[in-house]
């Protein structure tokens, strides 16, 4: 198949650069251009002569059997092509990112609400909407397993997956679990050291990634038997290796190519509509476009999970910690999606940027009947911030000290050991970070005799006009892993190729890598800039046609694959530079590449580059590995088993309408070491984004679950925030370099997500003096709460 | 049934419309304009606002046959005809306020609308104006600073020119 | 499904009359989300946007005659002074491009207890009127009448909502909404409040709050009685925190609210009196100093 037949296609050719910045420069995107002028391919937007729209029907219920399925009303319905159940799947009816736990469409058994069932493919989509209403399911309804207690008691309760049917490693409804012991653990001696202890239990609701491009895209048949797919996702191969079983296809005939995708932010690692729509056009032998609506979208992605957290500190009475004990219980949801590397990351960052002696930890996923949860931005670590965040700040309470104070004398330092036992053998600036939160500019009180409505809590529903406004500040820090942890073969791929094009050196770069936003593609085309001294720089299209890119999550994109880039071009330098020798005789041992020539320091210019590119292009591909982790003992939670460690420090401003519980952050700012920003007005960008991410989990964001059925699967009841919800963002960067990372820098992507929630939350303590041990806030709890 | 408008200035027809297809769907799947987006189809996020007959709405929320000899500008209006971008379109690259994009289309018309209006809102004024158009990724941070850039922009042309 | 499109008002109701069934679509903002979301799949869609009439106000004797389908954008543009309730209602009213093509004639069809142009059209007074029509005639409901049920209304299989007529503000007028975003929302709760000096009553409107929009009536007698028997509207004098605080309870205690994914029944009760207090005191204000200014 041909991408010309694509219709919106530029973006699925090859774009070139906007500005010409290397490393370090604010390049603008090249697709910049594009995307606003509503030319950017997104994957929704694919078009194809003869092609059909597919739809899934999916259940009503989180927990049934399923007696029986009846599609031939909806197959004689004009205009529908197929409908297709399990029994039509030619491979494996299993598939799932860590475990093969997820059948592709259910068989016998429903586990979560939406769970899709049968397919349809139709010639307009209202055609397969009323094909699918036509699809007769008998079910035995059963009581969904949904609550902690509930998981925990299979033989009382019954098993989400049944023992004999069971994939997992841990047993019962638990999908994963974690121990962590460092120093003494926590024991009754342990205890006795400590002068003061707080204790506190804490919840986090159901976060969604909300990414405003919906699950899309289109599968074409092709001559060979096998299927091109143009799809938004995180990571082509994976979703590649993940349906190759089902479809029963060899993998290299399954080609994925990235169609534009609108934000991802971990919902998009999971499969969504890919098998669906390869299974309806190889049934029909015609392209097959599928695009969830919203409400769809809320049941065909993960979730960020939901948590319950127990957390003990003991301090000295000067502030100096001594032990905490936690206990994490994540709920993993019907399938396991990554919930066991998710439980990985709590157990081994949930006790913060800290120093702590001694601590015992526990964390684990449950199956349930409840939405999957898996992959979203801070993974695993947002969770636990909010707890240990919520303690820090109750511990200074308790000691009569300043919360920055206490957070800055326990901070972990270059050199330090966290929990696992891993030494910190990077910069960890964290008490260096609070330092500068605090010392940023304060913003100005609210103007109370004359305050403009758009900035009252409230803003123009008109709440008030200043009566029962108090402004709170608070403080956190947070930390994030960046890259694939625990052992996990994390590599990248890229090739880059450099050929005379119209008398000019052009620089191509080929991954697999997905652009879902960040701007991984304008990094790339700047370090390729960089290493090779050329001007123009043209991104290929992400495919399959090149090597595995690994995910865009983790904060990893710009470190692996643009690690991977940076390997490729040095590669296609000493190539260069070869020829440069063998035809020119050059003896110097101080050859660069810049402004389009071959330069030496002492010597000058001595050819410019498309000279030793009249005998062909050079490309070479490399692949790209971050230094090796290990697993976590599973009883002792000790290994390497991260990369590289991210921070972030945030001051929150709020006022609150103490009397309706209303809530406007007033500013949000922000101090990160990044390392070495690559793209300065990216990296400012990702930060803010996810500063703003974590205010919508500090105060609005939840997917509500009763009972396993969601009740607000939309965007009129599940709320992110505007505009006028969005402070100020004041970010400021530390650039410390990692020594083992290229260039020195930093994931930065998630950081913000995981330390910005506490922040304002303590700033609501601050204004009301509430307790609030659950996210997000919400106006009820600020005006029914007791004083703590 | 039938459904003849202006888009973009140029007539377009679609037939074979179901009745209860947007605009929004009109346009993307049936006359070639796909910039419009499709992030909730509920009017709660403003990423399909085009201009009917000059003024920014949801084409979500546009029924297609109400639409019939009307003018639809959509995102792919914005830019002049000599290729190059749009004052506003230039300022939201500029100030890096596109990250995934899916929104862009949506600010920008309501951008355009905004300044059409007022050529030099206050801060409060550009937060009101953009309330309806959900981002998810920026943080709405570089957005400010892309309306307060084609602002300033625009109001030094005006100035230049006068 | 039907696609209509009548040209004219009589074109209108005639085709209304022989499709009772068609959903009327003006601005589309409720319709199209049933539509999208596959909700709602009638019989005939009738579109309203060529009835050119429909999208026009006007005043006369003391009262605004305002089309069904004028859009909030423009009652908060031209009729702030005469409605003020109603702009301010207007004005929380989804985002600039909703409040571009939704209008009260929609809020008043869809009649779903969170409309927010209801409390505002209820505290207006009782002498607002829905104009409904179809070929049989014309009826003017009383505002009071008009809600009967959960997204229900009394209007006729065959009638359309030819516009809503209120009496111009002859005091201070407010309106409140609590969301729990600061913009782009539905009403957890609403509450309208208005002043009326020339009858000497006060009119409410309580949002979301109960299974339609509805008046505090004792809330309302209570603050009649008090300002009739304490010379208040005369005097313009302070209410005290004692009046303040009970009209709060007795608007509290008029509401008969749910717990759903929006709030808890609690919390509505809580914030309509906060409300029913912020309100009262601002057009008090207001008043006092009008009062002021012509003496």
């Amino acid at each position: 198949m041909n991408a010309r037949t694509v219709q919106g296609q530029k973006n699925l050719q090859s774009i070139n650069q906007a500005s010409r910045d290397g490393v370090g420069g604010s390049s603008l995107r090249p697709d910049g251009n594009l995307k606003v002028r509503g030319e950017f391919a997104y994957s929704s937007d694919l078009w194809h002569e003869d092609m059909l729209w597919g739809t899934a029907l999916r259940s009503p219920h989180p927990r049934a059997n399923i007696r029986s399925v009846d599609v031939s009303e909806a197959l004689g319905l004009p205009g529908v092509y197929a409908v297709l159940t399990h029994e039509d799947i030619p491979g494996s009816k299993y598939y799932g990112l860590e475990i093969q736990d997820q059948p592709a469409l259910a068989i016998d058994r429903i586990r979560y609400q939406g769970e899709a069932i049968a397919l349809v493919a139709a010639d307009h989509p209202e055609t397969a909407r009323r094909a699918a209403r036509r699809i007769k399911v008998e079910y035995e309804v059963l009581t969904p397993i949904v609550t902690e207690e509930q998981c925990l008691a299979p033989e009382t309760y019954g098993y989400v997956h049944e023992p004999h049917e069971y994939k997992a490693r841990a047993h019962g409804n638990i999908c994963h679990e974690q121990r962590l012991v460092s120093g003494r653990g926590v024991t009754d001696e342990v205890r006795a050291l400590a002068d003061v202890i707080v204790s506190g239990d804490y919840e986090v609701g159901m976060q969604d990634q909300a990414f405003l491009g919906p699950e899309s895209g289109l599968a074409v048949p092709a001559e060979d038997g096998g299927i091109d797919l143009y799809v938004a996702t995180q990571w082509l191969h994976v979703d590649r290796r993940q349906m190759a079983p089902v479809l029963g296809l060899p993998e290299e005939r399954i080609r994925l190519t990235l169609a534009g995708v609108g934000g991802a932010f971990g919902g998009r690692e999971d499969l969504s509509m890919q098998i669906h729509a390869c299974l309806l056009a190889q049934r029909t032998g015609r392209p097959v476009k599928i695009v969830y609506s919203r409400d769809e979208s809320f049941f065909g992605h993960v979730h960020r999970h939901p948590a319950r957290m127990r957390y003990e500190h003991g301090a000295t009475r000067d502030g100096k910690l001594v032990f905490a004990d936690c206990r994490i219980v994540l709920d993993g949801g019907a399938y396991a999606s990554s919930s066991p590397a998710v439980v990985g990351n709590a157990a081994s960052l949930g006790h913060g940027p800290y120093v702590i002696p001694n601590v015992r930890m526990h964390a684990l996923a449950l199956y349930s009947n409840n939405p999957s949860c898996g992959a979203m931005r801070g993974f695993g670590a947002v969770q636990a911030a909010f707890g240990y965040e919520s303690q820090m700040d109750r511990l200074a309470a308790e000691l009569g000290m300043d919360p920055v104070e206490l957070r800055q004398l326990n901070a972990v330092r270059q050199g330090d050991r966290m929990p696992t036992g891993q030494e910190i053998d990077a910069p960890a600036p964290v008490a260096e970070l609070l330092r500068r939160a605090k010392e940023m500019p304060l913003p100005p009180p609210l103007d109370t005799e004359r305050p403009d409505q758009r900035r009252l809590p409230g803003a123009l529903s008109n709440t008030s006009h200043g009566e029962g406004i108090v402004r709170g500040v608070g403080y956190s820090v947070g930390i994030k892993n960046v890259g694939f942890s625990e052992g996990f073969d994390d590599y990248s791929t890229a090739r880059v190729r450099l050929e005379a094009i119209g008398g000019e050196p052009v620089a191509v770069v080929h991954t697999a890598a997905a652009e879902v936003g960040q701007g991984g593609v304008t990094v790339h085309a700047q370090i390729a800039r960089t290493e090779l001294g050329v001007e123009q720089v043209t991104i290929h299209p992400a495919d399959t046609g090149v090597g595995s890119a690994g995910s865009t999550s983790a904060s990893r994109q710009t470190y692996m694959t643009g690690g991977a880039v940076k390997v490729a071009a040095e590669a296609v330098r000493r190539e260069l530079l070869d020829r440069g020798r063998r035809r020119y005789g050059w003896a110097h041992d101080d050859l660069a590449l810049a402004g389009g020539e071959v330069v030496s320091a002492r010597a000058g210019v001595l050819a410019p580059i498309v000279d030793l590119l009249a005998d062909g292009a050079v490309e070479r591909t490399r692949e790209y590995r971050h230094r090796p982790t290990q697993p976590f003992d599973r009883e002792t939670g000790q290994g390497f088993g991260h990369v590289q460690y991210s921070f972030c420090a945030n001051r929150a401003v709020v006022d609150v309408d103490v009397e309706l519980g209303l809530v406007k952050v007033v500013e949000l700012s922000a101090v990160q070491d990044v390392g070495k920003a690559l793209n300065p007005l990216s990296v400012v960008g990702q930060i803010q984004g996810g500063c703003t991410q974590a205010l919508g989990l500090a105060v609005m964001e939840e997917i509500i679950v009763r009972d396993g059925e969601v009740r607000n699967a939309s965007f009129t009841d599940y709320l992110i925030p505007t505009i006028l919800d969005t402070p100020p963002i004041p970010v400021e960067l530390l650039e410390l370099p990692d020594p083992h990372a290229p260039y020195g820098l930093r994931g930065v992507g998630e950081a913000p997500t995981v330390s910005a929630t506490p922040a304002i939350v303590a700033a609501i303590r601050d204004a009301t003096g509430l307790a609030l041990n659950r996210i997000p806030v919400r106006p009820e709890h600020l005006t029914t709460e007791q004083p703590h | 049934m039938k459904v003849t408008f202006t888009a973009n200035g140029r007539p377009v027809e679609a037939d074979d419309v179901w009745e209860g297809e947007s605009l929004l769907y009109v346009l993307r799947e049936r006359v070639g304009l796909p910039g419009s987006k499709n992030a909730c189809e509920q009017g709660e996020c403003g990423s399909c606002t085009v201009y009917l007959d000059g003024v920014p709405v949801c084409a979500c929320l546009v029924a297609a046959g109400q639409v019939q000899d009307r003018e639809v500008r959509t995102v792919e209006g914005l830019s002049p005809q000599d290729g190059e971008l749009g004052l506003v379109q230039q300022a939201f690259v500029d100030a890096g306020a596109v990250q995934c994009g899916f929104c862009t289309p949506g600010l920008l018309v309501q951008t355009d609308a905004l300044l059409a209006a007022d050529p030099r809102p206050s801060d409060d004024d550009i937060r009101e104006a953009l309330a309806g158009n959900l981002c998810r990724c920026t943080g709405y941070e570089k957005i400010m600073d892309a309306v307060r850039l084609a602002s300033a922009r625009a109001c030094a042309g005006t100035e230049a020119g006068s | 499904m039907e696609f209509l499109r009548p040209a004219t008002w009589d074109e209108a109701l005639a085709a209304k009359a022989g499709h009772p069934t068609a959903l009327p679509i003006s601005g589309g903002t409720d319709v199209m989300v049933e539509l999208n979301f596959d909700v709602r799949r009638p019989s005939a869609v009738l579109d309203l946007n060529r009835v050119t009439e429909l999208a026009t106000w006007s005043e006369e004797g003391g009262v605004v005659r305002l089309g069904a389908a004028v859009p909030y954008a423009r009652i908060i543009a031209e009729l702030s002074g005469p409605l003020p309730g109603l702009a301010l209602a207007a004005r929380t009213v989804g985002s600039p491009q909703i409040r571009n093509r939704g209008s009260v004639g929609g809020n008043l069809g869809a009649a779903s207890p969170a409309g927010d142009a209801h409390p505002a059209l209820l505290a207006a007074g009782r002498d607002v009127f829905v104009e409904a029509a179809s070929v049989r005639g014309t009826r003017l409901i009383p505002i009071d009448d008009f809600y009967t049920g959960v997204k229900r209304n009394c209007l006729e299989a065959d009638e359309l909502i030819r516009a809503v007529r209120v009496p111009v503000a002859d005091g201070p007028q407010q309106f409140s909404k609590i969301g729990t975003r600061n913009a782009m929302v539905i009403a957890v709760c609403a509450f309208g409040f208005a002043l009326h000096p020339r009858s000497r009553t006060v009119g409410t409107g309580i949002g979301s709050a109960a299974p339609t929009p509805r008046r505090a009536v004792e809330a309302e007698e209570y603050l009649r009685g008090v300002l009739a028997e304490r010379g208040l509207w005369e005097s313009g004098g302070p209410l005290g925190a004692e009046v303040v605080r009970r009209f709060g309870e007795l608007v509290k205690g008029a509401a008969a609210p749910i717990d759903d994914v929006r709030g808890t029944a609690d919390y509505r009760r809580h914030a309509l009196a906060v409300l029913a207090r912020r309100t009262l005191t601002w057009t008090w204000n207001d008043y006092g100093k009008q009062i002021g200014s012509a003496a």
